[in-house]
């Protein structure tokens, strides 16, 4: 009785973090006020990296807290501290806002939901027997992401049941495209930030 | 049976010993302080609490706080005014999860620590923000945001300035890199190159500016801006912001000691003679827990003094410079910090292309690039455009 106990212990332990994720970010959705929106988001990222760190994923934990915690929550902060008028401002959503954001998220869930059920969990499985058997990691029983993360490096995808396109260069344009986006951003935000100092000293 | 020790007892062991510790700490530490600011001062500090020295004072100062009222501002956002010191609180206690206090002796060995712990550390700020704005009063806003823009912007150079240590050592694990600095006090990290030696410094210097004490404390300034973000703040809720301050700090000079300073290796290599001399403390690198338990005890004295050493001069800082003004802090950090850990990430970066000999190459190295640093240094703070507007600024335009 004990030693199911001890055993369940850490799978415990995750559905409690996950429940407690869950419930963070349901709150975030329903709260009206936006700081405490923006004070849910924190605790929903914070145990998201807490799901990270319970599955020995230290650095992806460490760097969910430093990116997302650390920095957008300031930013979300920042952002909401200097839009609100008043203190305590309470939102107001239109019934339109409310079903756009229902298709949207109903999408993105469908999607989630849709990639987990058609992945191959069994490679998991095999690529542990064969990291445990002490054979190498090849292409029939490597880890599911394994072969994503390659073709985003630009290696050409081998398993025609994966990719389409076998003789391509895996996801590394689309990759680069999207970083170049965020230096776009960047910059443009930096544009921006610069031009109201000019106006300021100006005048 | 074992199952249950390993995964249950062990880890609520290891947490209540922290969490003990982290309290004691702060009653050291605040006793600490009274008296070097007495010292530096010219006076005696509290001598009346507990004998001669005023060592209850402490006591004392926690039992006035534990029986004052818990004010709660009419205006505030009474969950968020509650919940935002206990923030504070877990991200200064994550940190104390992954240190070594000795070889191995950590609650929980990470390959990361030092990112786990500069990224929990982070998270601390959230909890001043939370608390500015839940106090519904414009002055604890404004100093939440003051003090918020500081400790991010000083995070950066704070971060990357550890980076030379993480490359000299070649590893993010703490036990790992302290345990290569055993031996004599110059195979210490800070003293690998120049680099790191600057690096090691202007670690402090940051470190000191993202735990918000002097000189860099003007969001606070308890003698004119009564503390910035906590003024609402009474009793228990207030000490909890305190205690969590002191641990962040013995948190941020704990990596110093670790990445720079030898870690829990003193500046002699004591265990190797009294090896040599037949007197067995234990071997440093053994596996298991007790057969090496002198050892690491030697070690743990050696690392909680030398994190009360570089306490003691964030204290002697303290009580020896004046405040610099906010916009002087951030022009400190944005136009000086800043690039000086750049460079000197570059250079830790080329030090090992360079100098490859182990001796005579590496004094020689030292010295010129030790006389190089100094002449970049000189001229970034001297350059006579920073003079000119220094003085404009202190004029008001």
């Amino acid at each position: 009785m004990i030693q199911t106990l001890i055993n369940s212990w850490p799978n415990a332990l995750f559905y409690m973090m996950a429940l407690v994720t869950v419930a963070c970010a349901i709150a975030v959705v329903v709260t009206q006020n936006i700081v405490r929106a923006a004070v849910w988001l924190l605790f929903t990222l914070t145990g998201t990296a807490g799901l990270f760190f319970l599955l020995g994923a230290d650095f992806v934990g460490a760097t969910q807290l430093l990116i997302y915690v650390g920095g957008t929550m300031i930013l979300v902060i920042f952002g909401v501290m200097l839009t609100a008028r008043g203190p305590f401002v309470q939102m107001k959503t239109a019934s339109g806002e409310w079903t756009l954001a229902a298709i949207v998220g109903l999408t993105l869930f469908g999607l989630v939901s849709g990639t987990l059920i058609s992945t191959d969990w069994s490679r998991t499985k095999k690529s542990e027997a064969a990291v445990k058997a002490g054979e190498g990691i090849t292409e029939a029983n490597s880890p599911t992401t394994m072969q994503l993360g390659l073709e985003f490096l630009g290696v050409p995808p081998q398993n025609p049941k994966i990719s389409r396109d076998p003789a391509g260069i895996g996801y590394l344009l689309p990759f680069e495209i999207v970083s170049v986006h965020l230096l776009v951003v960047l910059i443009g935000a930096a544009y921006l930030a610069r031009a109201k100092r000019r106006k300021a000293t100006t005048s | 049976m074992s199952d249950l020790i390993h995964k249950i007892l062990l880890p609520l062991l290891y947490t209540v010993i922290i969490m003990l510790f982290f309290q004691l700490q702060a009653i050291i530490f605040v006793w600490l302080e009274r008296k070097v600011s007495g010292r530096i001062q010219d006076r005696l500090g509290p001598t009346r609490v507990g004998g001669k020295f005023g060592w209850l004072q402490t006591i004392a100062d926690g039992v006035k706080l534990l029986l004052k009222e818990d004010l709660i501002p009419r205006d505030a956002d009474r969950a968020m005014f509650r919940v935002s010191p206990y923030i504070v609180l877990c991200g200064a206690f994550a940190a104390f999860l992954v240190i070594p206090f000795a070889f191995q002796w950590a609650a929980q060995s990470m390959n990361v620590a030092v990112f786990f712990m500069l990224a929990v550390m982070s998270v601390e700020v959230f909890g001043v923000i939370m608390a500015g704005y839940a106090s519904g009063s414009k002055w604890a806003l404004f100093g939440g945001m003051r003090e918020a823009a500081q400790v991010v912007s000083y995070e950066v150079p704070m971060a990357m300035n550890i980076v030379p240590a993480v490359m000299a050592s070649g590893t993010m694990n703490l036990n790992d890199a302290a345990q290569m600095q055993a031996g004599w006090f110059w195979n210490w990290m800070c003293f690998h190159d120049p680099f790191t030696f600057f690096a090691a410094i202007m670690y402090l210097v940051c470190a000191t500016a993202s735990v918000k004490r002097a000189p860099f404390d003007l969001a606070e300034a308890e003698s004119e801006l009564v503390a910035g973000f906590h003024t609402e703040y009474s009793g228990f809720r207030w000490l909890i912001f305190f205690m969590a301050e002191y641990a962040s700090m013995l948190a941020v000079a704990w990596i110093a000691t670790l990445m720079f300073w030898g870690g829990w290796n003193g500046p002699l290599p004591v265990a190797q003679w009294l090896t040599k001399a037949g007197i067995t403390l234990g071997t440093w690198d053994g596996p298991s827990f007790i057969p090496n338990v002198g050892g690491r005890i030697l070690g743990l004295l050696n690392f909680i003094a030398k994190g009360y050493t570089l306490i003691v001069v964030m204290m002697w800082v303290r009580w020896t410079l004046p405040r610099i003004r906010i916009d002087q802090v951030m022009k400190t950090c944005l136009k000086y910090l800043l690039p000086i850990t750049c460079f000197l990430l570059l250079g830790a970066a080329a030090w090992p292309l360079f100098v490859r000999t182990r001796q005579g190459g590496q004094i020689g190295g030292f010295v010129a690039a030790g006389l190089l640093l100094l002449i970049v240094g000189k001229a970034i703070v001297s350059t006579p455009k920073s003079a000119a507007q220094g003085r404009r600024e202190i004029v008001y335009k």
